[in-house]
């Protein structure tokens, strides 16, 4: 019997199998650090007087924390500043590379690695936060950690971890236009429920899958996590290696073919048997958006807010009327009527340039609905220097966005980008969570096609609702 | 890690399915750089609700969290772990727990114990019958006893050892450093380091003001 490409991760970064019950030890390719989820790990290192096995694996960068404006000036929040700075010393002290606030390199982690080329397919990932299963978009087995897990690869390079089971998602068909890999991955959750994944390794696969741009591929992997997956992967092909190739850590010469030579074997082979096996049809799939308060409660644009009456499972039922208080809805309410004070394009599942690009060409020319707040915030420094030169900035400036400097933002409540209570957004973002965006926030997760619909309209659209729709759409 | 062999403990119901880590300790407290102080964090938004359970004075003391299923879903935030911790929680049961949650706990000596839903619900009405009811959790049996019912719960044999001997994980993997060495001599050469830093021409990077 074959294998999957989980397995042949697993089986290729295998130091130690595990004996008596006890984990296998794997080994970490690249481990990426931010300031939230660290201090505690190099404190736990200095007490220990451990040294950092290998700072030539391990790579920092500044982002849940840091605000996307005036980032000239010192961060005006005492303890994000002191948190932050932690951050500095201890990448000095224990030999790691950082790239600051204001660095031209710095970003949310997840844009920036892959914008680095530091990461490939073939690889392990690892990195004290869950959405590191962007990484997988370019088949490697990536998952977020908790800070004890972040210790110990610092000092180990390695990680305890006991096989993940496999599932396959199978996007098959074609995406229509109007529709995107956000979509896909929202209908996904829908689908199998926020528990669905647990205990899985994700592995998208079908022509819909193939189909999109690495890219789009990051935006699904990222929210593996929100179906309860450690992690999710996308098989490499040719739209892989066209993204890693001429990037500045990307292999070259001799070490670039030796690479491609191998990542073409990264393929679940055919004969090979996951766990478990789910099916989604993408051709007749719409903008999807969710309604409630987890990522599991979304529908797609054109349905109304569900009645909880309706679920037939108790749980489901008093999460859905829980969610409805919190979010104040009414049942049967057409989703396109719920308008919105703020709409949010960023983060790490939509905070890329082809996301700014999608958005833009649905504003160009547009005016911003009364009333509505638009912010658009890259996922790196150099996201907003292509944006800048591609004059995407001068577009979102016009219709009246702000235009802010890289970072988590308003993807979470921890930075000076946040929700007021009861304020409602449309977010490009991956967590609904109840006070996720700030507290008594409420927040609708939606593409960035339906984002920026959405600013034009001031109520949940999609670029079919605009007037002069199909210009939009071009 | 203190060994953890069985706890006795007034148990609190949460009757509620994915309590997320959002909601067990919002973004915000997440900013210090301390590994301990974040009992004031723990379900931060719910405690300024007066009727919310930890408000309750029966369970002032609570130290056996029973929630619904999906606990700790969301983020890898470990903090998660540290708040109920330093709250004084020892155990919490739900018939199904996030991945990283529960991997977060077993490092950290937090139990995490699977009791099927069904049993979850009998604790449930016991516990309601009798607020501020004291269970004990056998680590040892791996058994949940309130009263008179006593159910069985699931954890994973490894975590379940390194608990009851209180065990740390990087000593545990550090025995093995010779093969961690031996592995490295293996790696591709396209393996991408960090170091020494490559980037693309360094640009000022203008910073973003308030706009009127």
């Amino acid at each position: 019997m074959g294998t999957t490409l989980a397995e042949k991760l697993w089986a290729s970064h295998l130091v130690r199998k595990g004996e008596d019950g006890a984990p296998d030890l794997i080994y970490i390719d690249l481990h990426m650090c931010h300031e939230v989820t660290s201090p505690q790990a190099f404190e736990g290192l200095r007490l220990a007087g451990r040294p950092v096995r290998r700072p030539d694996l391990t790579i920092a960068t500044e982002d849940h924390n840091t605000p996307t404006l005036d980032i000239d000036l010192p961060i005006a929040d005492e303890t994000s500043r002191k948190q932050v700075n932690k951050l500095r010393e201890n990448a000095e002290e224990f030999g790691i590379r950082i790239h600051s606030l204001g660095d031209a390199d710095q970003g949310i982690v997840h844009v920036v690695g892959p914008q680095l080329g530091l990461t490939m397919p073939g690889m392990t990932v690892v990195c004290g936060d869950s959405h590191t299963s962007t990484h997988g978009a370019f088949g490697s087995l990536a998952f977020g950690i908790g800070t004890s897990e972040v210790e110990h690869v610092l000092a180990t390079q390695t990680l305890p971890l006991k096989p993940f089971k496999t599932m396959a998602i199978n996007v098959n068909g074609t995406l229509p236009k109007g529709s995107t890999a956000k979509d896909i991955i929202l209908a996904i959750i829908a689908k199998i429920g926020t528990g669905g994944g647990q205990g899985y390794v994700l592995e998208y696969r079908g022509e819909a899958i193939r189909a999109l741009s690495m890219e789009a591929r990051m935006t699904i992997c990222n929210m593996s996590i929100e179906a309860g997956a450690r992690a999710g992967m996308i098989a490499p092909d040719e739209t892989t290696f066209e993204y890693v190739k001429g990037r500045p850590h990307a292999p070259e010469g001799e070490d670039w073919d030796a690479a491609v030579e191998y990542w073409r074997t990264l393929t679940t082979d055919d004969d090979a048997v996951f766990d478990t096996e789910v099916d989604l049809d993408a051709s007749d799939l719409e903008p999807f958006i969710t309604w409630g308060t987890n990522p599991g409660q979304g529908l797609p644009l054109s349905a109304n807010v569900p009645d909880p009456e309706d679920f037939a499972d108790e749980a489901d039922r008093e999460a859905a009327a829980n969610a409805l208080e919190y979010m104040g809805l009414t049942p049967g309410t057409p989703l396109r009527d719920i308008h919105v004070d703020t709409v949010f394009l960023g983060s790490c599942t939509n905070g890329r340039i082809e996301d700014l690009r999608a958005a833009a060409e649905i504003l160009k020319g547009r005016t911003k609905a009364e009333g509505v707040r638009l912010l658009v915030v890259p996922g790196s420094a150099r996201v907003r220097l292509q944006a800048e030169a591609e004059g995407l900035d001068r577009v979102f400036k016009d219709f009246g966005a702000e235009w802010r400097n890289a970072g988590c933002s308003m993807c979470l409540g921890m930075n000076p980008d946040q929700l007021r209570p009861q304020e409602r957004s449309a977010s490009t973002s991956n967590r609904n969570f109840e006070g996720r965006q700030g507290k008594g926030g409420r927040t609708h997760l939606v593409s960035p096609l339906v984002a920026a619909a959405t600013a034009v309209r001031g109520t949940l659209s999609s670029p079919d609702d605009l007037v002069d729709a199909p210009a939009a759409l071009a | 890690m203190e060994k953890f062999t069985t706890h006795t403990g007034v148990a609190v119901p949460l009757r509620r399915s994915n309590v997320d880590t959002d909601q067990i300790i919002p973004a915000v407290y997440l900013k210090r750089i301390t590994r301990t102080g974040f009992e004031d964090a723990l379900f931060a938004a719910w405690r300024g609700d007066d009727d919310f359970i930890l408000n309750r004075p029966e369970y002032q003391n609570g130290s056996v969290l029973v929630a619904g299923p999906d606990f700790g879903t969301g983020s890898s935030r470990e903090h998660a772990v540290w708040a109920l911790k330093d709250y004084g929680f020892k155990v919490v049961i739900a018939s199904r727990f996030a991945d990283i949650f529960r991997g977060n706990s077993g490092k950290q000596g937090l139990l995490a114990a699977v009791v099927s839903q069904e049993n979850v619900e009998l604790l449930w009405k016991l516990l309601d019958a009798e607020p501020g009811k004291q269970i004990t959790v056998s680590l040892e049996d791996r058994t949940v006893t309130c009263g008179e019912l006593t159910v069985p719960f699931e954890i994973d044999d490894y975590v379940r050892w390194r608990l009851m001997e209180g065990l740390d994980d990087i000593g545990l993997t550090l025995q093995h450093e010779e093969d961690i060495t031996a592995f490295e001599a293996t790696r591709d050469a396209w393996r991408p380091q960090t170091l020494p830093a490559k980037t693309l021409p360094k640009v000022e990077i203008e910073a973003a003001r308030p706009v009127a």
